[in-house]
């Protein structure tokens, strides 16, 4: 209905222009100048109604209704109306003032006018439409550059690489929604060694979010560095966001520490939603109490520890997660969450776990309506990070250890480009004995390839007699490719999720696709580093029919 | 072991250009990439066809470079289409999200099809 008024205004505001126009000509001779002010017409109005049930020339003195249209028209000096109706919609009317001649209308004159309405209204919708299409493409494309830079500037804050602990396993999932929410996290490396973690959700959508999301971060990381605990960090960026940021506007935090050595996770929690702990096979919620950031000054923030055992893991997350609805409209929840995290048995990332679980949920016409973000913080179960190397020198067909794994193969490739078709070549040898699928067969070779590449390049900078080593080993229920080079424990950045728009709109280098597929084509990848080395490890689950794994 | 290299030939029909690969496309197949693509371009094809029927590895920095000309393709409105790769390359290419913005044609004869049908229902 709005539209309609809208549209009445803006076709009457044209047409009176002309009519003043007019008007003003005779005034010369007449000295009756007539000011016209622009007549809005309600759609409710009476006049609306008369219109439709009675086209034609109308004389304005002669209809009386009560009609604030009506009034408005009648003291413009208009006498006589054509109402201009397409497809039984009134998109216009044709006001006309006195003749000139001071005449009356006549029966000839309105006939005339009426095949003129006749014809011009249908052109006038037309008109109408091409404008209003127009106008909305224009709306579209300024709300997608808004977009554009939101995913920007996002994209741009949120860290390039996962930490290298020894002894840990961190990972990382972020998803933005399509209208681009406002979340975050990042790691503050300490020199002492302690890993600063943070995740946080900015309410709103689009540039205002990922503004105050950038100016969040900023305060955060600079009041962190300043070797306060979790809730004095969190206290201070309260004070310093509070003044400024916008209205109705805030911001949920976690703020967590590490020391990787002691296992000691200090937090304090602004809001933000609860993190669960998985330890011994019992699931918690870390509580913390807070308000979230950006609403009141001078707030305290409770803090909490706790000692993360061998085998322990933390998942921190932002309610794009929890809040995600499937096509009847039920929520995803905390209670799922909470019993997923408790029949995880560590046979695979929680992030893959939990991802497949919501797709599963959500169905696959789901149209994401948050940001989702996802931290996983595990100890191995054996700290220190150096089994990898322990398990270096090997013989065929060695039982390594006590896990189970037996040794298929292992080789050595110079680092020189081009190389990585051989041990691509050379795993396919090696497996031939697990009777792969041909299409799961390819998809390992692929990867193995893309990991000696990133190991001759990146790790060994392609010296030739810098080798990669590769070893192939095999469980009953996995296969396991290890690929490891000399990277000197320099960690291995982990680029953002490569975006295919974004690299043909050259916001984004084309390269950066390694890892993305490597992760696509495998069902695990574990990156492990060390002081002298990183290690990739490819997984392949043979568990189902024809060792047929979930990537598959 | 060393790198195959890649070889392209360029096929010129009217308003259509067909590149014909053989080989690996790795870092080394960036030149030869490019020159078949400029070639491609000099006689103002609206179509350019990547025909991979003889491309047994395509690594990542390959993808890179795809996506580099399919970049160029659209900064010149022309259309980039891909055929005769394998099953595998193609699920790459989905993975990838290739296939979006390039569409993806078993052979030769079915992405002309499609590619002539396009220049036709576009003004010369």
């Amino acid at each position: 209905m709005a539209t309609l008024m809208q549209r009445l205004q803006k076709m009457r505001l044209g047409r009176v222009k002309r009519e003043d126009l007019a008007i003003q000509k005779t005034s010369e001779k007449r000295s009756s100048k007539v000011e016209i002010a622009p007549i809005e017409i309600a759609p409710n109005d009476p006049v609306v109604a008369y219109f439709l049930s009675s086209p034609g020339a109308t004389e304005i003195d002669k209809l009386h209704l009560d009609s604030p249209a009506l009034r408005a028209i009648k003291s413009a000096g208009i006498k006589v109306v054509i109402p201009l109706i397409s497809q039984g919609e009134l998109v216009g009317l044709l006001n006309l003032g006195p003749r000139m001649s001071e005449q009356d209308y006549s029966t000839y004159d309105r006939t005339l006018l009426n095949d003129l309405a006749t014809q011009a209204a249908p052109a006038l919708r037309v008109a109408q439409l091409v404008r209003e299409q127009r106008s909305q493409a224009l709306e579209r494309e300024r709300i997608d550059q808004e977009l554009r830079v939101a995913r920007l500037i996002q994209q741009t804050l949120l860290p390039q690489e996962l930490p290298s602990l020894p002894g840990w396993q961190l990972e990382s999932y972020y998803q933005p929604a399509r209208a681009v929410g406002g979340d975050f996290y990042d790691f503050l490396y300490f020199e002492d060694g302690r890993l600063g973690i943070l995740i946080g959700d900015v309410t709103d959508k689009g540039v205002p979010a990922a503004l105050v999301m950038a100016t969040t971060r900023s305060i955060l990381r600079s009041t962190a560095f300043a070797a306060l605990s979790p809730g004095k960090v969190l206290e201070q960026t309260n004070n310093l966001l509070h003044p400024d940021i916008p209205p109705k506007m805030f911001v949920t935090c976690l703020y967590a520490i590490l020391d990787p050595v002691s296992g000691q996770l200090q937090y304090a929690n602004a809001g933000h939603d609860l993190p669960y702990w998985h330890h011994k096979g019992d699931v918690s919620e870390l509580r913390a109490t807070g308000m979230p950031l950006g609403l009141m000054p001078d707030m305290v923030y409770e803090e909490k520890e706790v000692i993360l055992a061998p085998g322990d893991s933390v998942l921190l997350y932002s309610d794009g997660l929890v809040e995600a609805h499937n096509a009847k409209r039920d929520m995803f929840g905390f209670p799922r969450l909470m019993a997923l995290l408790g029949e995880y048995k560590n046979n695979m990332p929680v992030i893959d776990l939990l991802l497949g679980e919501l797709a599963e949920f959500t169905g696959s016409e789901w149209e994401q309506e948050d940001d989702v973000t996802l931290v996983t913080l595990r100890r191995s179960e054996s700290t220190g990070g150096s089994e990898i190397i322990t398990m270096s020198t090997p013989h065929i067909d060695e039982k390594v250890g006590d896990s189970g794994w037996q040794m298929l193969t292992e080789m050595s490739i110079a680092s020189e480009p081009g190389n990585e078709r051989q041990a691509m070549d050379q795993v396919g040898q090696a497996v031939q004995v697990l009777n792969l699928p041909e299409r799961r067969l390819e998809k390992l070779k692929t990867a193995v390839a893309e990991a000696t590449m990133n190991a001759m390049e990146h790790g060994n900078k392609y010296q030739p007699d810098v080798p990669v080593t590769i070893q192939v080993l095999a469980s009953e229920s996995a296969l396991m490719v290890r690929i490891r080079d000399h990277g000197n424990g320099k960690p291995i950045v982990e680029p953002h999720t490569p975006d295919i728009e974004a690299k043909l709109a050259e916001l984004q280098s084309p390269r950066g696709w390694g890892l993305f597929l490597m992760k696509n084509l495998v069902d695990d990848v574990h990156v492990i580093s060390d002081e002298d080395h990183h290690t990739l490890e490819l997984i392949l689950y043979l568990e189902g029919d024809n060792h047929d794994g979930k990537k598959s | 072991m060393t790198a195959k290299s890649l070889e392209a030939h360029v096929r010129h029909q009217p308003r259509v250009a067909i590149i014909d690969l053989h080989g690996e496309i790795n870092a080394f197949a960036e030149d030869v990439l490019n020159m078949a693509y400029a070639d491609a371009e000099s006689r103002k094809a609206d179509v350019i066809l990547l025909n991979f029927s003889e491309v047994d590895y395509i690594n990542s920095t390959g993808i890179a470079l795809i996506v580099s000309l399919l970049a160029r393709a659209r900064k010149s409105k022309r259309r980039l289409l891909a055929c005769g790769l394998s099953n595998h390359y193609v699920e790459i290419f989905q993975i990838t999200r290739l296939v979006d913005f390039m569409s993806v044609f078993p052979d030769e004869k079915s992405a002309l099809a499609e590619g002539r049908g396009s220049i036709i229902s576009s003004p010369e």
